[in-house]
């Protein structure tokens, strides 16, 4: 059952990135050219995904447990360090270069094979060298 | 983009699949997170479930619809390596990206995520601005 709402999950997140554009990397430039032709549209995105994300807190509030798992796995973290500042400001240039962000990259590999090839390893290259670092940095 | 349907549509979508997501499995939905499981964790069946349904899923969409994605123009292999790479390396020690940050965390109005996203919304918009 997990698996399949895991699945059916993928695929509507995907088709929600889809439909509001999020995987066409024209549009989030866009919308990050903020100096240039802003193109508005991706506020809408964000403040409806997050409204409806809010009723979902709500709803989790009043239930005591998840529906197919024995317990919440919410990130609990609440201070803000150098490595979510520098981590942060990183990603955000990367964003910026491209207007592909990790799940929009994914899915150019089928929607625009040519710059998804290249993204993407160099995505997992990215993600790999930070793996090492910390593995070789708890040693 | 003229009308604001499918922005919308798309938002509450997004929306739907995390609420639906966390009342079921007790997790947050963040890209960079999953595909960081599915490749170092020994646990891979559904970080890869989810991913094959996400890419699945955001190019159906252009099938259905017959739309092929517009792209602003052909881009120097250099550039998206330089930025699959700091995307990679960033959203890793950043802990997150704008689903598991500027979506999720927002929601649950998590300081962390409010910051993170306010952070790369500004670097990513100066970056744009000194590219463009």
């Amino acid at each position: 059952m997990n698996a399949v709402i895991t699945l059916i999950s993928g695929l509507l997140f995907g088709l929600g990135l889809a439909f509001s554009e999020m995987t066409n990397p024209a549009v989030v430039i866009g919308f990050l050219d903020i100096f240039g032709e802003w193109n508005p549209s991706l506020i809408i995105v964000m403040a409806s995904a997050i409204a409806v994300g809010m009723l979902g807190y709500f709803i989790k509030s009043k239930q005591t447990k998840p529906l197919l798992a024995g317990k919440w796995q919410i990130p609990t973290l609440r201070h803000i360090d150098s490595k979510l500042v520098l981590g942060s400001a990183i990603f955000g240039i990367g964003w910026g270069i491209s207007g592909y962000c990790p799940g929009p990259g994914l899915t150019a590999l089928v929607n625009n094979p040519s710059e998804g090839f290249y993204f993407v390893i160099a995505l997992l290259i990215g993600s790999g060298g930070h793996y090492l670092q910390t593995r070789f940095t708890q040693k | 983009m003229d009308t604001i349907f499918n922005p919308l549509v798309g938002g509450l979508l997004i929306g739907l699949t995390t609420t639906v997501y966390l009342l079921s499995t007790g997790k947050v939905i963040g890209i960079s997170g999953i595909l960081a499981q599915l490749l170092f964790s020994k646990a891979r069946l559904l970080p890869l479930l989810f991913i094959a349904g996400l890419i699945i899923g955001g190019s159906a969409y252009g099938v259905l619809t017959e739309q092929t994605v517009a792209m602003p123009e052909t881009r120097s292999p250099l550039l998206l390596i330089l930025s699959g790479l700091l995307v990679g390396y960033g959203t890793r020690l950043g802990s997150g990206c704008t689903s598991g940050h500027g979506v999720c965390g927002i929601a649950r109005l998590s300081p962390r995520s409010i910051v993170a996203t306010l952070i790369f919304m500004t670097t990513a918009i100066i970056t744009v601005a000194f590219l463009h």
